[in-house]
């Protein structure tokens, strides 16, 4: 079948798939895109996911009938838009069983819930010869930052190796950990690899020499259920954008004492109880760590796409994405010359591959023209390259609306590139 | 649709797959280094020059196929030229990749270069066919700092 239609009336993806995928499917209005006359396959999400209409709907009606200030007015429209705003921090705290909706910060994404965190309890709590622990495997943006910081203050950034697979050295992490070590900065799931890293032993093993740890949590959120007071992690930051929800909007989480011994981020309205000049008084949890009118309308989409993903349950989009991982890997590797980076045995739903003798570039722009949307580049991830000694891989990665009928268009696509290049 | 062929020319795989002047010159007048951060690709450009002519030119890293070709053309292209006369090739083939030409490749005189006209059908790869010409450039500007294309 080479029709969007005909993919998505292929049977059940599995017996146990408990998602109705050509429901889901309608649910997103960009799926029926034709690129270079093909039907869309967009195997692009650990980069951004697409929105589903409920979130579509969500940032018109407040735009439409609601917009106003939050927290301020005294007018109906500015108490409908701070409750819908207030609404969607209980959602997002539910979301991730945070102990309280004061836990919730708003941020961009989660680049800059990490900077926060930096720039803040970093600045304060770290000096001159400490270190901070991060892993072989983090994004740019869980190494940028602690760079920034430990360069301002004369500390030093440990690095945690990783295995062949993609797998964190546990022992090699449990060693770093020493009485220097003043935070640990890991990510929950690779972008580059899809390995998801044993967080709980992680965190445990940072409380016992005191260290906290912020957990970045990107590529985690969309797939696997995340229960920051289980993991009891201290930080844990994550990006609208990959799961359903509007680019420009991410929550940060922080354990209560944390965020009340940490000074405030950034200065301004909606920060602070009172101002002279004398002296400023901050605002209490968690506005004291959102100056300035925030992205109301992105707070809003977020709600509902968490609400979205709640409906259709994330144990069951974790279940249809591991169906697909699965399909794929097999599929995928089954290609000659074809060779899967990221081999962990706990993954999320990405399958990063190369091709012998032909650079993920050109795999990319092939597969554009089939229609078929992937990743190629280091996704951020330059050491993580250098790791297993490559410039770049193409990666495909998957969510809920993607369907095997898709990763049989994906190797197609895969076959293509070898007969260009035969 | 754009035709995969009109980019993946079969001279353009040729060059890809055997590079011309791959090698370093340990003692090269002129050398740079060319990165492009989006997709990692990487060279270095090595010119030795006789007088204001190009006597020899050579290439040295990794990168994707359009990339690669257009490194190994552009040093047969350019060897036995003057500076100025390379520097003009590189204006020409810039309009071309580009869509900017006035004239239509085949009447450009940029003889085999003119494979890579179908870059123009995909702008997302104009700085894969330009990278080697931006560092060679560098190169003959006699630059410090490694060329981007970002």
């Amino acid at each position: 079948m080479t029709t969007a239609a005909g993919r998505i009336d292929s049977p059940p993806d599995s017996v146990t798939d408990s998602i109705d995928v050509a429901r889901v499917r309608a649910d997103f209005p960009i799926l029926e895109t034709m690129v270079h006359g093909k039907p869309l396959v967009y195997l692009d999400n650990a980069a951004t996911s697409q929105k589903p209409r409920a979130v579509i709907d969500a940032i018109m009606r407040y735009y439409q009938g609601t917009n106003a200030n939050v927290h301020r007015g005294v007018h109906y429209l500015s108490e409908t838009a701070t409750e819908d705003y207030e609404g969607a921090r209980k959602i997002a705290q539910q979301f991730i069983n945070a102990a309280h909706s004061r836990e919730i910060i708003f941020v961009r994404g989660t680049t800059e819930g990490i900077n926060l965190v930096a720039q803040t309890l970093g600045r304060t709590r770290i000096g001159a010869g400490d270190e901070i622990l991060i892993t072989a495997m983090e994004h740019h943006s869980n190494i940028v930052p602690w760079q920034i910081l430990c360069e301002e203050k004369g500390a030093k950034l440990r690095v945690a190796p990783i295995n062949d697979n993609g797998e964190l050295l546990l022992d090699e992490y449990a060693n770093l950990l020493s009485p220097k070590t003043k935070l640990v900065a890991v990510t929950h799931v690779s972008n580059a690899l899809g390995t998801i890293n044993p967080l709980k032993r992680m965190v445990e093993l940072a409380h016992a020499h005191n260290v906290p740890v912020l957990v970045d949590g990107a590529q985690a959120v969309p797939h696997i259920k995340v229960d920051v007071q289980a993991l009891d992690c201290d930080f844990y930051t994550f990006s609208g954008h990959k799961v359903y929800a509007p680019t420009g909007i991410g929550v940060l989480y922080g354990k209560t004492a944390l965020l009340e011994s940490m000074p405030p981020y950034q200065g301004g309205g909606d920060m602070i109880s009172s101002v002279t000049f004398e002296r400023t008084t901050y605002n209490k949890l968690p506005y004291k760590f959102e100056a300035g009118t925030p992205d109301i309308a992105g707070v809003i989409g977020l709600g509902a796409a968490l609400t979205y993903v709640e409906n259709l349950g994330i144990e069951n989009i974790g279940a249809h994405e591991h169906d697909l991982l699965v399909y794929a890997t097999a599929a995928v590797s089954a290609i000659p010359g074809v060779r899967i980076i990221g081999t962990a045995r706990e993954k999320a739903a990405v399958v990063s591959f190369v091709v012998e003798g032909v650079h993920p570039h050109d795999i990319g722009t092939i597969l554009d023209q089939q229609g078929i949307a992937i990743r190629t580049g280091h996704h951020c991830s330059q050491p993580v390259m250098e790791r297993f000694g490559i410039p770049a891989t193409a990666r495909a990665s998957f969510a809920v609306y993607n369907t095997r009928g898709e990763i049989d268009a994906l190797v197609g696509g895969i076959q293509k590139v070898k007969e260009v290049f035969a | 649709m754009s035709d995969l062929r009109d980019l993946y020319q079969d001279v353009i795989l040729e060059h890809s797959k055997a590079p011309r002047n791959f090698r370093v010159q340990p003692a090269a007048d002129h050398k740079a280094e060319g990165f492009n951060p989006l997709c990692g690709d990487r060279f270095t450009i090595y010119v030795t020059l006789d007088g204001d002519a190009i006597k020899d030119v050579s290439f040295q890293g990794a990168g994707c196929a359009i990339s690669k070709a257009s490194a190994s053309m552009m040093t047969q292209s350019v060897k036995g030229k003057t500076m100025a006369e390379a520097e003009q090739i590189f204006e020409r083939f810039h309009d071309m990749v580009t869509g900017h030409a006035e004239k239509p490749a085949e009447e450009s005189d940029l003889g085999k270069l003119t494979v890579f006209s179908g870059v123009s059908e995909f702008p997302v790869r104009v700085k894969c066919a330009t990278l080697a010409w931006h560092t060679l450039h560098a190169a003959l500007e006699g630059k410090q700092d490694p060329v981007s294309t970002e």
